[in-house]
């Protein structure tokens, strides 16, 4: 038997070449990657001492909670952020899936780059205007409506309760909200349908699929993960949004499910652009509390997001 | 279920290039047809018409006549989608959906437009139809299982048990085994020789080792220069095409002197 000759080489772990650009790219690569995970550990750790305060204190020394004590302050925001955004999450995905599948399987050419278009410009308009929108259009607009759904399908636990005169409820907030992530889902699909494999659209229709079934057994499945992706992208700015639902929602902290109603839950980010001019003291470690809750609920929200992508991971065609 | 299929003079466009000029050929049911020609000749092309997927690509279109015993496939109220229903096509490359199982993927033919099929039956079926491409031994212990997870040569042959499990009168095969290795190629080959007995078997290759080995009768495409329409040169017997052949191209080109 003769041994190869790789056995002439007297180290046995040769270090192997390193070439400069390589160097310089992967310090680069490492660089900005460590530099996130700096910056996002930079703000936890904000968060959390900024917070600890206003856990620790007696709630009477904080004036905004008038006694009551942390947890009862920061449930109803909880919910009522998680519930609106939810609400516009379940209104924008349909609606952004319907959009790009149109643009990426049915319209002609050139109305589909047209309304690409529209769409990414839907997603440059500042939230502010969303809000004047919501608050002076859309509430009063909407306002009949609901007053028609209350007596007419009042048994039905979302639309139980008096219709708010005003028409400013978390459900128009939610819309307002599901307008304006509407564009990032859209655009995000839009981009993950067209990607989706010739071979595996045409192998559906050589079996005798219709478009809607080739775009049922291709493209949405080749899509799951992406479109998953692109909802959580969407949810994230639905959790986060400030200034829309600050201006059109008007809030009473009542936790409830009903939608039409004056009694309205606030959400984080909106009750802590309101409080925040006139907070001093613990008041502003007890706002930083409940952003450190809603840090806490996008970093769950995406970690469940991930959970259920990788779940069939082996079926994803990334093998 | 085996279908003739006859072409009538049968021109096919993109947009207004006209890329095959004027076939006309019969095929006979439960026979193996080769279509050999050099690159860019339109077999692919014309393979495509026959179950009406160059529709897939925007501006193409087609004149004259495709009669499935007797039925125009381009006739008016012919619904494309039904066409390739009965008319099932295996693919350059394998192609079996990679979101689905392999016995998904066999059966996704079948559950299309909420064609209900009990599990049992639908069990049977999936048997059936990869006993019948030669692949039940391999992966009957794993269904359920990707089927991205098995190898190309396999891959092909869930695409073929794929093709027959809805019980197709023809199979089109658009160079089945290009993507594979020597022995993926052998497999596929004898199952065609084995398929041939129910199905009508039109296939197009590069090879023409393999033409010769697996085919009845062969058409030889060849085209003028580039930019110019593919034209059927010869269509007989493939031993008259590999040993006697009556047109000068035909025989340039089998005996590898072009091409």
């Amino acid at each position: 038997m003769s041994t190869p000759a790789v056995a002439q080489a007297p180290n046995a772990h040769p270090k192997p070449v390193q070439r400069l650009a390589d160097r310089v790219f992967s310090g680069a690569a490492l660089t900005a990657g460590s530099l996130i995970l700096a910056t996002l550990a930079a703000v936890a750790a904000f968060l959390v001492m900024q917070s600890i305060p206003a856990v620790t204190t007696d709630p009477n020394d904080i004036s905004i909670l008038s006694g009551q004590n942390f947890w009862s302050y920061v449930w109803p925001l909880v919910f009522g952020t998680v519930w609106s955004a939810a609400i516009a999450l379940v209104m924008a995905v349909p609606v952004a899936i319907g959009i790009a599948l149109f643009i990426s399987h049915y319209a002609p050419r050139r109305l589909a780059q047209g309304l690409g278009y529209v769409i990414d410009l839907l997603a440059a308009v500042p939230s502010v205007v969303f809000g004047l929108w919501g608050a002076n259009t859309l509430a009063p607009a909407v306002q009949p409506f609901y007053s028609w759904l209350t007596e007419n399908l009042g048994w039905f636990p979302l639309f139980s309760g008096q219709a708010s005169g005003t028409g400013r409820t978390i459900l128009t907030a939610s819309v307002v909200l599901a307008v304006m992530i509407l564009p990032i889902i859209t655009a995000l699909c839009r981009e993950i349908f067209l990607q989706t494999p010739v071979l595996h659209e045409e192998a559906a229709l050589a079996l005798g699929a219709t478009r809607w079934e080739m775009i049922r057994i291709a493209v949405l499945p080749f899509g799951r993960a992406g479109i998953i992706s692109a909802a959580m992208l969407g949810l994230g700015r639905a959790l986060g949004e400030t200034m829309a639902v600050a201006m059109v929602l008007s809030s009473s902290g009542a936790i409830t499910v009903a939608l039409l109603t004056s009694s309205n839950p606030s959400t984080i980010a909106a009750n802590i652009a309101l409080s925040f001019p006139e907070a001093y003291g613990l008041n502003v470690n007890l706002l930083i509390a409940t952003g450190l809750m809603l840090f806490a609920i996008t970093l769950v929200i995406n970690a469940l997001a991930r959970y259920i992508i990788s779940r069939r991971k082996e079926f994803s065609g990334a093998n | 279920m085996s279908k003739r299929i006859e072409v009538k003079d049968l021109n096919v466009y993109y947009s207004k290039f006209l890329a095959v000029e004027d076939v006309s050929l019969t095929i006979e049911p439960r026979s193996v047809t080769a279509f050999i020609g050099p690159s860019g000749c339109g077999k692919s092309t014309f393979l495509r018409t026959l179950n009406r997927m160059h529709e897939v690509i925007p501006g193409a279109r087609v004149e004259g006549e495709v009669l499935i015993d007797g039925d125009n496939l381009y006739g008016a109220g012919v619904d494309p989608v039904l066409v390739r229903r009965n008319i099932g096509m295996v693919f350059q490359r394998p192609n079996p959906f990679p979101t689905m199982s392999i016995r998904e993927n066999v059966l996704a033919g079948v559950t299309l437009n909420n064609r209900r099929i009990s599990k049992s039956a639908a069990d049977d079926l999936a048997e059936k139809s990869l006993r019948g491409a030669n692949l039940w031994n391999e992966v009957k212990d794993r269904l359920d299982k990707p089927g991205s997870s098995l190898s190309g040569g396999q891959q092909q042959r869930l695409c073929i048990a794929r093709a027959i499990a809805v019980s197709p009168d023809i199979l089109l095969m658009d160079e089945p085994c290009s993507a594979l290795d020597p022995i993926s190629t052998l497999a596929i080959e004898d199952l065609i020789e084995e398929l041939k007995s129910e199905y009508t078997i039109v296939i197009v290759t590069h090879n023409m080792q393999q033409a010769s080995r697996v085919s009845d009768r062969t058409a030889f495409f060849n085209i003028a220069g580039t930019g110019k329409p593919g034209k059927l040169i010869e269509y007989n017997d493939t031993d008259t095409i590999f040993t006697q052949p009556t047109v000068q191209a035909t025989e340039d080109y089998v005996s590898g002197r072009f091409g």
